[in-house]
């Protein structure tokens, strides 16, 4: 084999002292070569954002320090350059792509002198042939019409076109070294594919090695050479893809790639007969963006719901697919009366209650309780858990005393020590928050639960116990569930139907089985064929 | 983002709990209370501290300079000796004294034009913040109000009343109330997006309980900073005021209007408005380092960029 691009021995990233443990990465050794793909997974806090961050030089300072191994670049020692030597060195031996491409872009900046910066800082170049580079390097990312976007700036591009341009700024002086933090997390999965497959050519095209950090083992399934499996700041394996992914030697490993919903979905008993708990009819919601008090002439008009049309039935679960602006959450919403729809009805046990007033709304709130994204923010910092549970059923003339009963009742149900009540928010791990909120929506015992990308934010291993207890509870207490999610895998796993959402109208909808065994609409084939790691048979578990 | 997410929130969770003993840290906030306490103590206890009648003229003790000695003729006919300290003003009225008990309005002013506009505003700002028909019109009439300069809008509301304490707190509070509801408008807009007011929103919590519970606590620890300022901008207006003729009437010794009676004779005789202004530089200095200081210490992302 060639000499590696990059290679780190027993490389130690240490912890500030009060941290809840020493070192963010220990003894970690392993080499990348030229044009190979070395993909580091693991689940969050496993140290793998840190290993990028000390190869780049950028570890946070005062807070984490390279306190042993060494890092060798092409076979120069990165551990022990200058801030002043590393400098030189990022943008041409090395460059980075992040995760948001939106923050990560300036966005007073226009995008032919971002991508050009590196040129600026690293070459001599004249103006002409500066951008004539830079041309050259936008045609290669595939990103379109690229004489008028070197004039844009970001936030004109779409996601997906502002990831490209961070790869275009990173690869613009064809580093040998690629490290990409997540590169696709926040993109939608059919933009993913995409950004995957380009950096996949040009990786080969100009045989730079990749650094590639992901949680996602789709994603690892569809891009790596070799994967490095970390926890808590340790290697648990390393290996060629076919033998991490087929045969792990570890049971961590097992462990996480069982965790990954499968795409198969398992076979369910149909629900057609039990009774229709939720039904919209021609559900829309529009918004007028501008417009208001003093404003001249109207604003424009975006169509966030389109005529959406669905039923859950009780002991149901339906799922709502789309990528992000689908108006997957917008039917949320409504349905949860967040916010009142334009026009259409929403049938709750046969009642509309789409344009009632917020007076009317009360025995609603009672029906149909929402579980959010993101738990970090779901619950009140300054409040402690259980006046979180309890504040719905004191609303409702339930005494303290009562309540609080049954919140430790709650507790128990969802797995969490009834005697931690009087904790707050923040001692909570984030899936432990989410289920607190599904303890918090069971209060005030809902016949639908609508779960908004309710576990989207979680790590797969915590993922897939959320889910477990989301199904449970469906069982138990006989819930209509409304499941968002923009997540086929998850999807296929605990939907009974699924209706496949695009730019705010439903394409297709159907049995999760038969939607998966043969999709109909254009649309769902592109979603379907955009899932990352279909050729992989994840999910052991059930 | 779920590496970053959980340590900026425990750090705003606990920036709650140990703001005390951040505070108490933090040298703008040390040095700073110690001196508006000192202001405090001096303006309550100022018959106790060898003042004598702030009102009481004197022709024959005219303007007399820091350090003079003068005889004080007590009602049972028996005379006392005691000095000027810092001087005497042109009625001959006794300046240490007036600084004195001028520290009273000063802070009276201060304090109360700091609450009532902060009440004010965070009433008007929760409304304007949450409740949307509401919104453009309050702000509008914000907007109008901030379009007036301050002292102007003080000026003529002291001269449509009597002039007096009341009408002078009054005049300075009503230009600062939109600054407040600005503040609190947009911090109410950022919090009714947070999931866990939707929450309590979908759990049948009444919306004056919703803001009071969920909404109102995000609000007071910038209303703390910001009323500090508001504090130290009102004692300045006042004295403005007051030099300018039209705050208290000069039968009530106040900073400003000490320094007022002063500018006459200001080449000869200084200290009739030095040691009036160095109170009440001294004054605002140190509420607005406790201001600066109490921000920092209750916002953890503030004292980190210094």
């Amino acid at each position: 084999m060639a000499d590696p691009v990059l290679a780190l021995d027993d490389l130690t990233v240490s912890l500030p002292a009060h941290g809840d443990r020493a070192r963010a990465v220990e003894n970690l050794s392993f080499t990348v070569g030229p044009g190979e793909i070395v993909c580091v997974v693991g689940e969050s806090g496993s140290g793998k954002s840190v290993t990028a961050q000390a190869v780049m030089g950028l570890l946070p300072k005062g807070q984490l320090s390279l306190t042993g191994g060494s890092i060798r670049l092409l076979g120069d020692e990165l551990a022990t350059k200058s801030a002043a030597e590393l400098r030189a060195l990022r943008g041409s031996r090395m460059a980075m792509v992040f995760q948001e491409p939106m923050t990560a872009l300036n966005p007073v900046i226009r995008i032919g002198d971002q991508i050009g910066e590196a040129l600026e800082i690293h070459t001599s170049l004249s103006g002409a042939d500066k951008r004539a580079r830079v041309l050259d390097i936008m045609r290669a990312v595939q990103l379109p019409d690229v004489e008028a976007l070197i004039d844009a700036y970001p936030h004109q591009l779409s996601g997906g076109q502002r990831q490209r341009v961070m790869i275009a700024s990173a690869i613009i002086l064809d580093p040998a070294l690629l490290i990409a933090d997540e590169p696709t997390t926040a993109l939608d999965v059919t933009t993913q594919a995409q950004i995957l497959r380009l950096i996949r050519e040009l990786q080969v095209r100009r045989n730079t090695g990749v650094l590639f950090i992901t949680h996602d083992f789709g994603v690892v399934a569809d891009i790596a050479h070799r994967v490095v499996v970390m926890e808590k700041g340790r290697v648990v394996e390393i290996g060629a893809k076919e033998e991490v992914l087929r045969r792990p030697r570890e049971a961590y490993t097992r462990m996480l790639i069982d965790a990954v919903p499968g795409l198969a979905p398992p076979a369910r008993a149909a629900m057609d007969q039990s009774a229709v708990a939720l039904e919209t009819r021609s559900l829309s919601k529009i918004y007028s963006v501008g417009g208001g008090f003093l404003s001249l002439g109207k604003g424009r008009v975006v169509n966030a719901a389109k005529d959406v049309s669905l039923t859950v039935r009780r002991g149901e679960t339906l799922g709502v697919v789309g990528e992000s602006g689908s108006g997957k959450s917008t039917v949320a919403r409504c349905v949860m009366r967040l916010i009142e729809p334009t026009g259409g009805d929403i049938l709750v046990h046969g009642e509309n209650i789409a344009h009632m007033s917020s007076s009317q709304l009360r025995a609603h709130r009672k029906r149909a309780q929402i579980v959010f994204q993101d738990p970090y923010r779901s619950l009140n910092p300054r409040r402690t858990i259980g006046e979180a549970i309890i504040e719905g059923p004191v609303n409702f003339g339930a005494s303290r005393e009562q309540a609080t009963t049954r919140a430790r009742e709650l507790m128990a149900l969802v797995g969490l020590s009834p005697d931690s009540l009087d904790r707050y928010p923040h001692q909570f791990s984030g899936g432990q928050r989410q289920r607190i909120c599904i303890a918090r929506a069971l209060a005030m015992e809902p016949d639908i639960l609508v779960a908004d990308e309710a576990v989207s934010a979680l790590d797969v291993s915590v993922q897939a116990q959320v889910l477990e207890l989301l199904d449970d509870v469906r069982k138990r207490f006989d819930l209509a569930v409304l499941f968002i999610t923009h997540d086929l895998r998850v999807a296929a796993q605990v939907c009974d139907r699924i209706v496949v959402m695009l730019k705010g109208e439903i394409v297709e909808q159907g049995p999760t089985a038969a939607l998966f065994r043969a999709p109909q609409h254009d649309y769902t084939k592109k979603l379907f064929a955009a899932a990352p790691g279909r050729d992989y048979a994840f999910g052991g578990r059930t | 983002m779920s590496a970053q997410a959980p340590s900026s929130f425990v750090a705003s969770a606990a920036a709650g709990r140990g703001a005390l003993r951040l505070a108490t840290r933090n040298s703008g906030v040390v040095i700073g209370g110690l001196i508006v306490l000192a202001m405090i103590a001096i303006a309550i206890l100022a018959p106790f501290l060898g003042t004598v009648d702030p009102t009481e003229i004197n022709p024959a003790l005219r303007n007399k300079l820091p350090g003079a000695e003068r005889t004080i003729r007590l009602d049972d006919g028996t005379t006392r000796s005691s000095t000027f300290i810092m001087g005497s003003d042109s009625l001959g009225r006794d300046v240490y004294s007036r600084v004195l008990y001028g520290a009273r309005i000063s802070l009276v002013i201060g304090a109360s034009v700091a609450l009532l506009s902060v009440a004010g505003g965070l009433a008007i700002g929760m409304i304007a913040g949450y409740f949307r028909w509401a919104d453009a019109v309050v702000m509008r009439i914000m907007d109008g109000l901030m379009a007036i300069p301050a002292i102007l809008l003080a000026i003529a509301l002291v001269s449509l009343s009597r002039a007096g304490l009341l009408a002078v707190i009054v005049a300075i509070t009503i230009p600062e109330i939109p600054r407040v509801v600005r503040l609190v408008r947009s911090i109410v807009l950022s919090v009714r997006e947070e999931p866990y007011v939707e929450a309590a929103v979908t759990a049948g919590t009444s919306v004056p309980l919703l803001l009071w519970r969920h909404v109102l606590p995000n609000t007071i620890a910038p209303l703390i900073v910001q009323g500090t300022f508001i504090c130290a901008s009102a004692i300045l207006v006042e004295a403005i005021l007051s030099f300018l003729g039209i705050g208290i009437p000069t039968s009530t010794p106040t900073w400003g209007n000490i320094m007022a009676e002063g500018r006459q004779f200001f080449r000869i005789f200084p200290h009739n408005i030095f040691f009036p202004g160095v109170f009440l530089a001294l004054t605002v200095l140190a509420i607005n380092m406790l201001g600066d200081g109490l921000r920092d210490a209750l916002d953890p992302k503030m004292a980190k960029r210094v």
